[in-house]
């Protein structure tokens, strides 16, 4: 096992610099860092003016060297000006290079300055992370149980009135994307001129001109309640619902026709048991490996969601990031994804081991 | 409480009148079942036999009511005990399944809940029809894996399905129908899964426990041999019907309807000389449900059909008067002269034998295995094939014969250049492939060594016609200058393995598993091949096919004077074609010789076992019985000195004692070539008895 997970780590290394020096390329095209120079310093540069900022600013060179700065075993750039000055990558401008080290990059724990937050990357990205860690725990906690649920419900008996009602649904709400179903529920929930709002206020059962919902979950950066939280989590849940119940009910229809789940019927087990002891673990083997992949699906329906909800988590900071140009913020904001999408592969591989005893990894 | 408590030993079990039973599709109903009456009575064992589709498994599903969504019983009944199955409801046949009657089935891998431990599937079925508790379920499934004589209880009751061995399963299987003490146990081919040794284990067992529970038994099996082992009544199915019912030496010596003895005359019998009596194949093929034939089933390839007559009415069974419930569904059972010879064959010259083509030295092929449950773990070597030697010449057919995990499969992979050999030289004419790739193979030598598959039904690519298929072959091995070449050459191979020509356009789906195996031939011998490997080439068709394409195999061997290396597990059929055996043992050959020497004394005390396991169809013969204790070690760690020394019942014999569980035997060399690898000295082996006599009539 541990050399398995040893030498998973390793790939999951190399996976991570590859992707991360595409990003990094991408990012630090000549034309970005033209626009980063106009908007650090000023609109109306001169052509020569954009070229000089961005080799006194470190950003000439090759693109691996660069990198390799990024990463922190390359010697951070250093640029003395006719007058004397010297600015480099690790030294703010008035401190002496002479006491700066000489890397600075990621393994040195410094991931940059967002131009944007105009903070340190670290500093910003965290409290976001963490905001949208505790979006997507709540996602996942609806999420998982519901899909097994109507999956194992519809799969059990192929083709029955219950089988067709939830495969509607679950083919319906997986085919609507986020951005159209958060769009619906905002105006069924959480307005107060349609949808169910005024009818409630109209029983009396919420205060006129207030929502069943609130349509922005800013508020829920601070003090998270169901009032706040529950549509962003139903948005981004809707979708994995269907998705994961289609999953579970295609692995589950396919346990119910093996020959063990016959051997149990005519071993004279009833039909509730045999679903439950027999069938059930058997037909969550697929859909675990569905359900780990979904994790790095959320990173992607969080950044719809948090925009759309205002919520300024990972996928919030991940589109201001990239419409500001703040090459940095971008940067480890995609290292985050990637190292996020590799650890939940290999927990599900280690996952699919305890689950299913006939596995061995090889 | 119910009326099978209140049920009379002296009635029939099971009665079983007109069942019909039909599956209804979008498009038409297809009748699997009619008019089917049988009886068992109380402590009887009753053989349902008949090829694959003929409605046996049906009748079975039947009995527990289990005829899916679209199967439906359209009349008849069935008498359990009394009481009509058919009428019953879902909760009376709960409490009928697996208390009153229980199953056992074909896959005893499928049968069982791999993410469930044994025990817990054992303990269950007590728990709920008695309602006893966990613990004394679990100590019941305790016992009762001890009943069924496996090893170390406490270790199998805790382990999962995929840690057993197939044998092993198939006993957890059977424990499981024993559980609670069914009246009738359902047998579904129950060990057309297994090896021949472990198969006569499960056999011996099954019969012990049906005497020791006085349980009734209904026995689902193809083949004949084994239900006269078993069964005390046969009933034989043809198409959806029983064609003749009896007891099982009434049935076997004095048949009295067409099938049932075209049946018996395709089926190598050990017992009888091959050429004194030909294997005779049923000639035609199974009608489909919706195609049946007017009037009998069986009158368009019954040797007695008579116009007007046979395809006239309905057959009605009729009872043959003197005999023991003995009755034949057909009209002319009287006129038929029963005892006359099956129409004389003519007899074919043997190939000659020439020059050496095939020579393999001292081949070895290890497998290197990780085992730990993330990789890693200790690497372990896997022996597949040890010290492997011989010869095999022009025109020769070379039988390799062993169990499961003995190695055969491994050294076809190794000639055919699929694995590369650890060790060791294989010669294929004066050319030494043992290290070369099929990849780096030249065409000529790849067109020369060709294979026959086990399996017809996955190894034809369902999306080309039949006709491509062999062209893409002949193309690939370079011949012909054009495509009308090709296709001519394609319909000679077509002719070859008489196959008519518009079977070039069908596709693999429109062809039966018999005309499968006839295209796969022909794919094999589209090069010219020199050296043919079959493996296992007729054990997935039918018994009445099976001759016929094994026929087919050797006729085309004789033209082309191909050396034939024929791999199988069915000993009937290597002493019927072959001329010199291979009796393979966990990678080691433990005895080559002629087919004669191998199958007479003195033998290798694994051929004695696997030849003694074998069922055979004859009330005449005779055979000692010798069971094999336990399984066949695993290749991972097999058990020192002799590989056979686990299971030998000889061991005793061998001077100085404790010689074999520390050296491998020396292959000894007996008059006319013939070799044993044992440490047996001579004396002893003169000593042996045949395993097969023909009783004096």
């Amino acid at each position: 096992m541990g050399k398995f997970v040893l030498r998973r780590l390793g790939v999951m290394l190399l996976t991570a610099i590859a992707l991360t020096f595409v990003v990094f390329y991408l990012t630090n095209l000549p034309p970005n860092l033209e626009k980063l120079a106009r908007t650090e310093g000023s609109v109306r540069m001169t052509e020569e003016a954009v070229q000089d900022w961005i080799e006194q600013n470190g950003h000439s060179g090759s693109v691996i060297g660069r990198y390799g700065q990024w990463l922190g075993v390359v010697p951070g750039w250093t640029y003395t000006d006719e007058k004397g000055d010297t600015r480099g990558r690790c030294f703010a401008i008035g401190e002496d290079a002479a006491n700066a080290p000489r890397y600075c990059g990621l393994l040195q724990g410094d991931w940059g300055y967002s131009t944007f937050f105009k903070k340190p990357v670290v500093d910003s990205l965290g409290e976001k992370l963490a905001a949208t860690g505790w979006l997507m725990l709540a996602v996942m906690l609806v999420m998982v149980p519901t899909s097994l649920f109507l999956g194992v419900l519809s799969g059990m008996r192929e083709g029955s009135a219950t089988d067709r009602t939830l495969s509607t649904f679950s083919i319906a709400s997986t085919a609507t994307p986020e951005y159209v179903s958060g769009v619906v529920l905002v105006a069924l929930f959480a307005t107060a001129a349609t949808g169910i709002s005024p009818l409630l206020a109209e029983y009396g059962l919420i205060e006129p001109k207030k929502t069943l919902f609130l349509a922005s979950a800013t508020s829920a950066m601070d003090d998270i309640t169901f009032w706040n939280f529950a549509l962003p989590v139903m948005t981004i849940a809707l979708y994995g619902i269907g998705y994961i119940a289609r999953m579970t009910r295609a692995s589950m229809t396919e346990v119910m026709t093996q020959q063990y789940i016959r051997t149990a019927r005519l071993k004279g087990v009833p039909f509730r048991t045999v679903v439950m002891k027999h069938a059930l673990r058997n037909a969550l083997i697929a859909p675990f490996t569905v359900i780990m992949l979904q994790f790095p699906w959320l990173l992607n329906g969080v950044v719809i969601v948090e925009s759309l909800f205002n919520y300024k988590g990972f996928g919030w900071t991940l589109v201001q990031a990239a419409s500001n140009n703040d090459i940095p913020l971008l940067l480890a904001c995609s290292c985050v994804a990637v190292v996020v999408v590799l650890l939940t592969q290999l927990i599900s591989d280690i996952g699919y081991v305890f689950l299913n005893p006939r596995i061995r990894l090889a | 409480m119910t009326a099978s408590d209140t049920w009379d030993p002296s009635q029939p079990i099971l009665e079983i009148e007109h069942l019909s039973i039909s599956f209804f599709t979008r498009l038409r109903e297809i009748p699997a079942v009619m008019d089917f009456s049988c009886t068992v009575m109380a402590g009887e064992a009753m053989g349902l036999v008949g090829e694959s589709g003929c409605g046996k498994s049906t009748v079975a599903l039947a009995v527990m009511r289990e005829l899916g969504k679209t199967g439906r019983i359209v009349a008849g009944s069935m008498k359990f005990k009394g009481r009509d199955l058919a009428q019953m409801d879902d909760e009376e046949l709960r409490h009928i399944r697996g208390s009153e009657i229980a199953m056992i089935y074909q896959e005893p891998m499928a049968s069982l809940n791999p993410a469930m431990k044994v025990g817990a599937q054992l303990a269950e079925v007590p728990m709920l029809h008695s309602g006893m508790s966990k613990a004394d379920a679990w100590a019941l499934a305790r016992q009762i894996v001890a009943d069924v004589r496996l090893p170390d209880p406490d270790r199998i009751i805790n382990s999962y399905p995929h840690q057993l061995s197939g044998g092993q399963q198939q006993r957890i299987v059977i424990a499981m129908a024993l559980m609670a003490k069914p009246a009738l146990l359902i047998l579904d081919e129950p060990t057309t899964a297994l090896d021949v040794t472990v198969e006569a284990g499960i056999v011996d067992l099954v019969k012990d426990l049906g005497e020791k529970y006085g349980t009734s038994m209904l026995f689902i099996s193809h083949n004949l041999g084994l239900v006269m082992d078993v069964c005390d009544r046969i009933c034989v199915m043809y198409s959806g019907e029983a064609v003749e019912t009896g007891n099982v030496t009434e049935v076997f010596d004095k048949m009295r309807h067409p099938y049932t003895q075209a049946l018996f005359r395709s089926i190598p019998l050990p017992g009888a000389d091959k050429n004194a009596r030909p294997l005779i194949s049923i000639p035609g093929n199974f009608p489909l449900p919706h195609e049946r034939p007017k009037g009998c089933n069986f009158g368009p390839r019954c040797d007695y059909f008579q116009h007007g007559r046979c395809d006239e009415t309905d057959v009605p069974m009729s009872h043959i008067p003197g005999d023991d419930r003995h009755d034949s569904r057909c009209l002319r059972w009287q006129e038929i002269d029963w005892s006359a010879p099956s129409a004389a064959r003519e007899v074919k010259e043997k190939a000659e034998i020439g020059q050496v083509v095939l020579k393999m030295e001292d081949l070895r092929k290890y497998y290197n295995v990780s085992t730990g449950a993330f990789g890693g773990g200790a690497s372990k070597v896997v022996k597949a094939n040890e010290t492997l030697s011989f010869e095999a010449r022009e025109g020769e057919t070379l039988a390799i014969v062993g169990e499961s995990g003995c190695g055969k499969s491994t050294f076809a992979k190794v000639l055919m250049g699929l694995e590369t050999a650890t060790s060791g030289s294989i010669m294929l004419f004066d050319e030494n492939v043992q290290s070369t790739p099929i990849q780096k193979r030249n065409t000529d030598t790849v067109s020369q060594v060709q294979m026959v598959f086990q399996n017809p039904f996955d190894t034809l690519n369902p999306s080309m016609s039949v006709g491509r298929q062999i062209i893409r072959a002949l193309e690939i091995f370079n011949y012909g200058a054009s495509d009308a070449d090709r296709h001519q050459r394609m319909l000679e191979l077509l002719d070859l393995v008489k196959l008519p020509r518009a079977f070039a356009d069908r596709m693999p789906r429109q062809l039966s598993g018999g005309q499968k195996q006839r295209v796969g031939i022909a794919r094999a011998f589209a090069g010219g091949a020199k050296v043919v490997v079959a493996d296992e080439p007729v054990s997935a068709l039918d018994v009445s096919v099976q001759a016929a394409v094994t026929d087919l195999l050797m006729d085309i061997q004789r033209e082309n004077r191909t050396t034939l290396l024929f791999i199988s597990h069915d000993l009937s059929i290597v002493r019927y074609l072959s001329d010199r055996v291979m009796v393979m043992y966990l990678g080691h050959v433990v005895e080559m010789g002629t087919t004669d020497q191998v199958f007479a004394p003195p033998y290798h005390p694994y051929t004695e076992a696997l030849l003694s396991a074998v069922p055979i169809a004859d009330t005449k013969v005779e055979r000692k019985r010798i069971v094999l204790e336990g399984d066949i070690p695993s290749a991972v760690n097999p058990p020192p000195g002799c590989p056979f020394q686990t299971r030998c019942r000889w061991k005793s014999q061998v001077t100085p004692a404790g010689l074999c569980d520390r050296e491998v035997p020396p292959v000894q060399m007996l008059e006319g070539g013939h070799q044993i690898k044992c440490h047996l000295s001579r004396e002893v082996l003169a000593t042996m008895e045949p395993v097969i006599k023909i009783a004096a009539e």
